[in-house]
């Protein structure tokens, strides 16, 4: 009705009109959106600012601006554990599986979409349904195979259960169906290409940004995971940041400068991959889902 | 004959292959395991003994096993709720073009979801603490109450942090969710309302949400399936412990103590597979009961 309305109105009355829809609807809109977005920003900007304090501060009074103890509160924390060695196992672990994922999911979102095999729709359906099962069904049975395989408290064992993942063949399938005519691939036959061959050079390429997309979000996922490598790891060594900041609350409770800081070193890094990627985390996200 | 060079359609087995293999062993052979192991005893050093349905009766007979089956369903609940309507009313609300600051509220919402779950529970952890939380001194500060409380003394209130802190987590991921749904509407058919004069709120009603139907499904059941497996932020919250008289152990918190502290890997095999159960359960009334909604 109001878009109607101002069609037919001259630019002078159309401008009053907007102006008078600004009013009390309009500001607790943005009143609302505003509060919520303090609420999503307030337990981490704390954070960093109780990063900055000694204990006898942070055990007395609220404070909002920052302190003098950043340092002390780093050298405290190195002394007792090694959370950039936790950093490299996590760098480690998430690359590893996100690179092996990645492509092994191409390899075969890429065999489902452009051969015509026998059984290919049984199969593809059998894979939508593994998306299903929720993860610790297969928990104790991973347990149990690792122990006989002699993996347990290896990286393999969280790495190579990660490399399978279903998600990830089913939103590249969707890409290469909508990006990767057959002509590519047959012109590439014509000139006598091997099919992997033309896979590595000819499609791999093309899924380029797709891959990316999907990347920061698996990588992001293998980042998080907690329970895996809390179950199937062992050595403080070889703790991946989440495992290792939770441990440390069990050892140094009553440290909370040194427990703040080490929160905040596992959350200030995903705050700047966030604040670069989050256009592309966001669009993954929502194309994953709607095709889903 | 060239027709027949040119036809590679058994290479897709090939290209499959990696995938099948990798997921056998590592995703389908250890659930199978886990399916084997339900129905023996295995304390993880020598070997599984045959029980039965052994310990499937133990389980639906652990008070335990209620309890900490009814902190998760209440704590999913009490989230999931809001955070399914909350993220509906937020996305319809940034889709309107004419909002200022569109991306920059999306971003900010959505945030939380990406920070890790673990760390997020041991902050929240620490802002609530009974003496060095920022929280009371806040409050007290202010003067809104006189001495600090105890928060996590308090079961029920426990139970509401994790679900608040649920919320926290996944408000703005349901919310990306529906915006994108929202993007495969027609938008002349809510110009089409609008010019026959409807409000927001029955466009809202009557347009978007019988639209969006199918995606709520989605959210409705992966939620389920995500709710039952609420783990990292009740276990780096109560330090593993579960909270005050384990109000905020839930479900597969359970299932950690039972089968890798307590190693009584069978009786936690049998706990899993009784809580997927539950999850094809809830998920088939889920479905139905949209599927009715629809059709009526």
């Amino acid at each position: 009705m109001q878009s109607a309305k101002m069609a037919d109105q001259p630019i002078a009355v159309q401008k009053q009109t907007n102006m008078k829809s600004m009013t009390i609807g309009k500001i607790l809109v943005y009143f609302i959106l505003v509060s919520l977005a303090i609420i999503c920003i307030i337990p981490f900007y704390l954070m960093l600012i109780y990063s900055t304090h000694n204990n006898a501060t942070i055990a007395s009074t609220f404070t909002f601006l920052p302190g003098q103890f950043l340092v002390d509160n780093y050298l405290n924390m190195a002394s007792k554990i090694n959370i950039w060695k936790g950093f490299a196992n996590s760098f480690f672990i998430a690359g590893t599986s996100t690179v092996l994922s990645l492509y092994i999911g191409a390899l075969t979102a890429y065999g489902f979409a452009k051969y015509k095999f026998k059984g290919r729709t049984g199969l593809f359906l059998f894979l939508l349904a593994t998306m299903m099962v929720p993860g610790q069904l297969a928990l104790i049975g991973m347990y149990r195979l690792f122990s006989t395989l002699g993996l347990l408290d290896s990286y393999l064992a969280i790495i190579l259960p990660a490399a399978a993942n279903a998600f990830n063949v089913f939103f590249i399938k969707q890409f290469i169906e909508g990006s990767i005519p057959d002509e590519i691939i047959e012109s590439a036959r014509v000139d006598s290409a091997g099919e992997f061959r033309t896979f590595n050079q000819i499609v791999l390429p093309i899924l380029g940004p797709a891959i990316a997309a999907l990347g920061i979000f698996t990588f992001i996922g293998s980042w998080n995971n907690f329970l895996t490598p809390l179950v199937l790891l062992f050595s403080l060594d070889k703790y991946p940041l989440p495992v290792l900041v939770a441990l440390v609350q069990g050892y140094y409770g009553m440290d909370y400068g040194l427990l703040y800081l080490g929160v905040a070193i596992s959350i200030v890094p995903i705050i700047i991959v966030f604040s670069i990627f989050s256009k592309q985390i966001i669009g993954s996200v929502a194309l994953g889902a709607v095709k889903g | 004959m060239f027709a027949k060079s040119i036809r590679k359609d058994h290479y897709g087995y090939y290209f499959i292959a990696p995938f099948f293999l990798i997921f056998l062993m590592f995703g389908l052979y250890p659930i199978l395991y886990s399916l084997y192991l339900s129905f023996t005893n295995w304390d993880g050093i020598t070997s599984p003994e045959f029980v039965g349905l052994g310990n499937y009766i133990a389980v639906l007979q652990d008070p335990l096993f209620y309890k900490t089956l009814f902190n998760t369903l209440f704590i999913w609940g009490v989230s999931v709720v809001p955070q399914l309507t909350v993220s509906l009313v937020l996305a319809f609300i940034l889709n309107d073009k004419l909002l200022k600051g569109r991306d920059i509220f999306r971003a900010v919402y959505f945030f939380p979801n990406i920070v890790t779950a673990a760390s997020l529970g041991l902050l929240v952890s620490l802002i609530f603490d009974w003496q060095s939380g920022g929280l009371n001194h806040f409050l007290v500060q202010v003067g809104l109450i006189d001495d600090p409380i105890n928060w996590k003394d308090d079961p029920w209130f426990m139970r509401l942090i994790v679900s608040s802190i649920l919320f926290f987590q996944y408000f703005g991921y349901s919310m990306v969710i529906y915006l994108a749904g929202l993007q495969g509407i027609d938008p002349s058919l809510q110009e089409a309302a609008q010019i026959d004069g409807a409000e927001k709120k029955h466009i809202f009603f009557h347009i978007i949400v019988p639209m969006l139907r199918p995606i709520i499904l989605f959210q409705i059941i992966t939620s389920i399936i995500g709710g039952i497996q609420i783990f990292d932020q009740p276990f780096t919250l109560t330090n593993g412990s579960g909270g005050p008289d384990r109000a905020a152990m839930t479900s597969i918190m359970y299932l950690y103590n039972v089968a890798f502290q307590s190693t009584r890997f069978g009786y936690g095999a049998a706990v899993a597979f009784c809580l997927f159960v539950i999850i094809i359960l809830l998920s088939a009334v889920s479905f139905m009961m949209t599927k009715r909604k629809s059709s009526s």
